[in-house]
C-alpha cells in the first residue's frame, strides 16, 4: 500500500480526478443553456385538457411531476396562456382529475402584441354584429395587411415623429441658451427664429400626429373572433396579432421553418411585453458596442501604465508598492467601481461636462447621468490590472538582445520600445485585453448604476449628428438576464428567454474572444517564427 | 600590471588605464591599447576574460547595465566618448555592432536592414532602397535575398541572419564595427561566408572582432590581444602572436595547454 503511494498513482489519479468534475460541470452548464435556450424557438403542440368537474383547458405542457410524498401520482403544468383572460399564463392539473388529454388539430397559437399568446379557434371575422366564417388561410393576407400598417406606424412613431422631437429638443435648448445671453437686438432676431421654427415643427409635429391617430383606428377596425377552450368568445383585432399558426398540423419542415424566424427574430428584433417576448437586439448591440469602447479606454490606459512601471520606474519600494497595489485592484468588489464611476465619471466629470457645455439643458443632465461611455469608462478602469499584468509579462519576454539590437543601431530608448519592444508584446497586450473583454463582458453589477437600463428608447448609434451618442443609456444582456429573470412581471412566462438571452451573452463573449485570441495567434506566429 | 603600449599604425581608438567594475567585482583591469584604423583587431582569450565586455565599452553598450563603473578612458577619433557632453546614440551610430546570438528584429528583412537609417530620420524611399541594396551587397548577401526582401527576417537560417545584422550596422554609415562572436552560433560553412566578408569589409570599416576561436583570429585579424582574467596579457601583431608569443599565459592558450 505505502508502495502504491509511492508511486505517485492516486495524486495522478487525484488531479485528474478534480480535472475531470471541472469539466463536467462546465459541459453541464453549457449543455443545459444550449438546451433551454435553442429549445423555446420550437413550436410545441397544444392539448386540450378536460376534467371530471367539467374544465376544460387549453395550452402548451410545460412540465410534468411527480407529487411528493404520493406514490404513483403526477401533475401537469399547462401554459394556457390568455392572460387578460384568465390572468395567469400557467395552470397546474393533478392527473387524477384528468379525464382526456387530446391534440385537436385546429388549435391555433395567436402570438399578439400585448398579454402573451392566447391559444384558441377562429370563430371567424367580426362584421357590425354579426361573424363571418374565416379559416386560417383567409386570415394570413388580413395579417399581412395589418403588420405592414404596424411597419408604417412604427416608422412614423420612430423615425419621423423621432427626429421632429429631436430638433424640437434642439429647438428649446437653443432657445434657453439665447435667454440666457444678453439681451440685445441680435439676440432678439435668433429668438424670434427660433420661435418660427420651432412652430413650425410643432405643426408637423399635430400632423404627424392625425396621421397616427387615423392609422391607429383604421388599424382596430378588423376584428377575429375567437372561441376560447372554455366555450367563451373572445374578439380582438387583427392588429393584435403578430403571429398565427396550428402547431398540431405542423409538419417537421414547417416547424422547422418557424424556429427559423422565430430565432430570427429573438437576434434581430427588439424586445416586447416588458422584455419578455420579442428579441434581445438592442441588448446585444449594448454589450458589444460598450465592450469596445471599454476596450479602446483600457488597451492605452494599461499599456502606458505598464510601460512606466516595467520600462523606466526604479525597482524601489514605491513601485512595488505600486505593482502589488495595481494588481489587487483587480479583486475589489465590482459594484466598489461602479459607486466610484457614478460619484467620479457621472456627477464629477459628467456634472462638469454639462455645466460647461450643455447649461441650457439644465437641470435636466446631459452627461450628468448615467450613460454607455460612463458604464464603459468604469469597466476600463475596473479591468486596468489585467491589462497592465498581462503587458508587464509580454514585455518581459522581449529578449534583451532584441533591445540591445537596436541600442546598438543608435536607437534612444523612447524609439526602441515604439519601433521593436511593444509591437514584439503586443501577443501578450492582446492576451490582457482578451481577459479584460471577458470580464467586462460578463459584468453588470457596476453597470447597474452608472447607464444601463431595461429598456432603452434609442440605439447609442443612429442617424442623428454626431450618430454616435456616448452619453444615451443602453442594454446589456447580462442586465437583461437579471431583468427578465427577477424584475419582469411575468417571471415564470420569461424563463426561457432568460436561457437563450444566457446563450445569446455566452456566444457574444466567445465571437469578441475568438477575434482577438485569432488575432493575437496570428502576431505570435509572426513574432517567433516570422510567418503569418 | 604595468606594460608598454605597443605602437600600431594610424590608430583610431585609444584607450588609456581602462578599469570597470561590475559592483565591486573589477572585470576590467588596467586595459591600455591602440586600434588601427581599417584593419581587423582581433580579442581571443578564455571565457570570462573581459573581452566582450572590453568591446561593450566601445559603443557605450554597458550604460544600460545597472551598477557598473568605469574608470580610464576611450578616445575614438581623439574624443573621449566617456565625456558628459558626449550624446550616445550618435557614438552607437558610428559604432556599430553586431553580438553573439543573431538577433534580427521581427520584421521584414527590408525593415530590418533600414532601421538605423529610419531611426536617424531618413525616410525617402530611393535613399532608404540605396542604402538597404549597398548594405546588404556588402554583407554578402544581397544575391541570396534581392527577391524577398519584404520576407519575416527570422525565416532566414542562422548565417543569414547574422549577415543581416552585419548588414543592419553597416547601413547606419558607421565607422568602426564590432562583433562580439559573432560566428558562435553558426556552421562552418556560415562561418567561411562571415569571414570572407569580414575581410571584404576591411577596405571601409574598422572592424574589431571578438572570437572564441583562435583559428579564426589567426585567418583575419591584422592584429590580436590576448585577454585573461580582466587583463591585456599580450597584443600584438597576429602572426607574432601565432608563432613568436612573448608571454608564457599567451604561448600556453594558443598551444592548448589550457583554456
Amino acid at each position: 500500500m505505502k508502495k502504491f503511494i509511492r508511486t505517485g498513482n492516486p495524486y495522478i489519479w487525484l488531479t485528474a480526478g478534480t480535472l475531470t468534475i471541472c469539466l463536467l460541470m462546465i459541459c453541464g452548464l453549457v449543455v443545459l443553456i444550449m438546451v433551454n435556450g435553442f429549445g423555446i424557438f420550437w413550436p410545441r403542440e397544444v392539448a386540450r385538457i378536460t376534467l371530471y368537474d367539467g374544465t376544460v383547458a387549453l395550452g402548451e405542457i410545460a412540465k410534468r411531476e411527480s407529487i411528493p410524498h404520493q406514490k404513483d401520482s403526477f401533475r401537469t403544468k399547462l401554459k394556457v396562456g390568455n392572460r387578460d383572460v384568465s390572468g395567469l399564463d400557467f395552470t397546474w392539473f393533478d392527473d387524477t382529475d384528468i379525464v382526456s388529454r387530446e391534440y385537436p388539430v385546429d388549435v391555433l397559437v395567436f402570438e399578439r402584441r400585448e398579454w402573451g399568446n392566447m391559444y384558441g379557434f377562429l370563430k371567424g371575422l367580426r362584421q357590425d354584429d354579426d361573424v363571418k366564417p374565416l379559416s386560417l388561410e383567409g386570415l394570413m393576407p388580413l395579417l399581412k395587411e395589418s403588420q405592414n400598417l404596424y411597419k408604417k406606424i412604427r416608422y412614423i412613431e420612430k423615425k419621423e415623429i423621432g427626429d421632429i422631437s429631436y430638433r424640437m429638443e434642439k429647438s428649446r435648448l437653443a432657445l434657453k441658451r439665447l435667454m440666457l445671453l444678453e439681451p440685445s437686438e441680435k439676440v432678439q432676431k435668433k429668438v424670434s427664429a427660433v420661435r418660427t421654427s420651432m412652430d413650425n415643427q410643432e405643426k408637423t409635429y399635430r400632423e404627424k400626429e392625425d396621421t397616427l391617430t387615423a392609422l391607429y383606428t383604421k388599424a382596430r377596425e378588423r376584428e377575429v373572433v375567437v372561441l376560447l377552450a372554455d366555450g367563451r368568445e373572445k374578439i380582438m383585432p387583427v392588429f393584435q396579432i403578430i403571429r398565427v399558426f396550428a402547431p398540431n398540423k405542423m409538419g417537421f419542415f414547417a416547424k422547422m421553418g418557424f424556429y427559423i424566424a422565430k430565432f430570427w427574430e429573438f437576434i434581430w428584433g427588439e424586445p416586447r411585453e416588458a422584455n419578455t417576448e420579442g428579441g434581445v437586439f438592442p441588448a446585444i448591440f449594448g454589450t458589444v458596442m460598450m465592450v469596445l469602447i471599454m476596450s479602446i479606454a483600457v488597451v492605452p490606459l494599461g499599456v502606458l501604465t505598464a510601460v512606466y512601471l516595467k520600462e523606466y520606474a526604479s525597482d524601489s519600494f514605491i513601485a512595488r508598492l505600486v505593482r502589488i497595489s495595481v494588481s489587487n485592484l483587480a479583486g475589489v468588489p465590482s459594484i466598489v467601481f461602479g459607486v466610484f464611476g457614478l460619484g467620479f465619471f457621472i456627477y464629477f466629470i459628467g456634472g462638469g461636462i454639462d455645466k460647461l457645455f450643455f447649461p441650457g439643458a439644465l437641470p435636466t443632465p446631459t452627461f450628468g447621468t448615467g450613460g454607455i461611455l460612463w458604464a464603459s469608462l468604469t469597466l476600463a478602469l475596473m479591468t486596468v490590472p489585467v491589462v497592465v499584468v498581462a503587458t508587464e509579462e509580454g514585455l518581459s519576454a522581449v529578449p534583451i538582445s532584441i533591445r540591445e539590437g537596436s541600442y546598438a543601431l543608435g536607437a534612444t530608448k523612447i524609439e526602441t520600445l515604439w519601433k521593436v519592444v511593444l509591437p514584439q508584446a503586443t501577443p501578450g497586450i492582446l492576451t490582457g485585453t482578451i481577459l479584460a473583454m471577458a470580464r467586462a463582458a460578463g459584468e453588470v453589477a457596476p453597470l447597474m448604476i452608472t447607464g444601463v437600463v431595461k429598456l432603452a428608447p434609442s440605439l447609442p448609434i443612429d442617424s442623428h449628428f454626431p450618430f454616435i451618442h456616448l452619453e444615451r443609456k443602453f442594454m446589456h444582456l447580462g442586465f437583461h438576464i437579471y431583468d427578465v429573470g427577477f424584475q419582469s412581471p411575468n417571471v415564470e412566462a420569461a424563463i426561457p428567454m432568460v436561457y437563450s438571452t444566457t446563450l445569446v451573452l455566452l456566444f457574444t463573449v466567445l465571437v469578441l474572444n475568438l477575434t482577438a485570441i485569432v488575432v493575437r495567434n496570428k502576431l505570435k506566429k509572426w513574432y517567433n517564427t516570422g510567418s503569418m | 600590471m604595468e606594460y608598454e603600449k605597443i605602437k600600431v599604425p594610424e590608430p583610431i581608438v585609444a584607450i588609456n588605464d581602462l578599469n570597470l567594475y561590475y559592483g565591486k567585482t573589477k572585470a576590467l583591469k588596467g586595459i591600455s591599447l591602440d586600434i588601427s584604423k581599417k584593419k581587423i583587431t582581433s580579442f581571443i582569450g578564455p571565457s570570462g576574460c573581459g573581452k566582450s565586455t572590453l568591446i561593450r565599452c566601445l559603443n557605450r553598450m554597458n550604460d544600460i547595465i545597472d551598477n557598473v563603473t568605469i574608470e580610464g578612458s576611450i578616445e575614438i577619433d581623439g574624443q573621449d566618448i566617456y565625456a558628459p557632453a558626449v550624446d550616445v546614440t550618435e557614438l552607437r551610430k558610428k559604432v556599430g555592432m553586431v553580438f553573439q546570438k543573431p538577433n534580427p528584429f521581427p520584421k521584414t528583412i527590408y525593415e530590418n536592414v533600414v532601421y538605423g537609417p529610419r531611426v536617424q530620420g531618413i525616410n525617402k524611399k530611393n535613399t532608404l532602397d540605396d542604402l538597404c541594396e549597398n548594405a546588404l551587397k556588402k554583407a554578402a548577401l544581397w544575391d541570396e535575398v534581392k527577391d524577398r526582401l519584404r520576407v519575416n527576417a527570422l525565416n532566414l537560417s542562422g548565417g543569414q541572419q547574422q549577415r543581416i545584422c552585419i548588414a543592419r550596422a553597416i547601413a547606419t554609415e558607421p565607422e568602426i564595427i564590432l562583433l562580439d562572436e559573432p560566428c558562435s552560433a553558426l556552421d562552418p560553412i556560415a562561418t567561411a561566408k562571415i569571414e570572407d566578408m569580414l575581410v571584404e569589409l576591411k577596405k571601409d570599416y574598422t572592424v574589431i572582432i571578438v572570437t572564441h576561436n583562435m583559428q579564426q583570429a589567426g585567418r583575419i585579424s591584422d592584429h590580436t590581444g590576448f585577454f585573461m582574467m580582466g587583463e591585456l596579457i599580450e597584443y600584438n601583431i597576429t602572426t607574432e602572436i601565432f608563432t613568436n608569443p612573448h608571454e608564457k599565459q599567451t604561448e600556453d592558450y594558443i598551444t592548448g595547454r589550457f583554456g
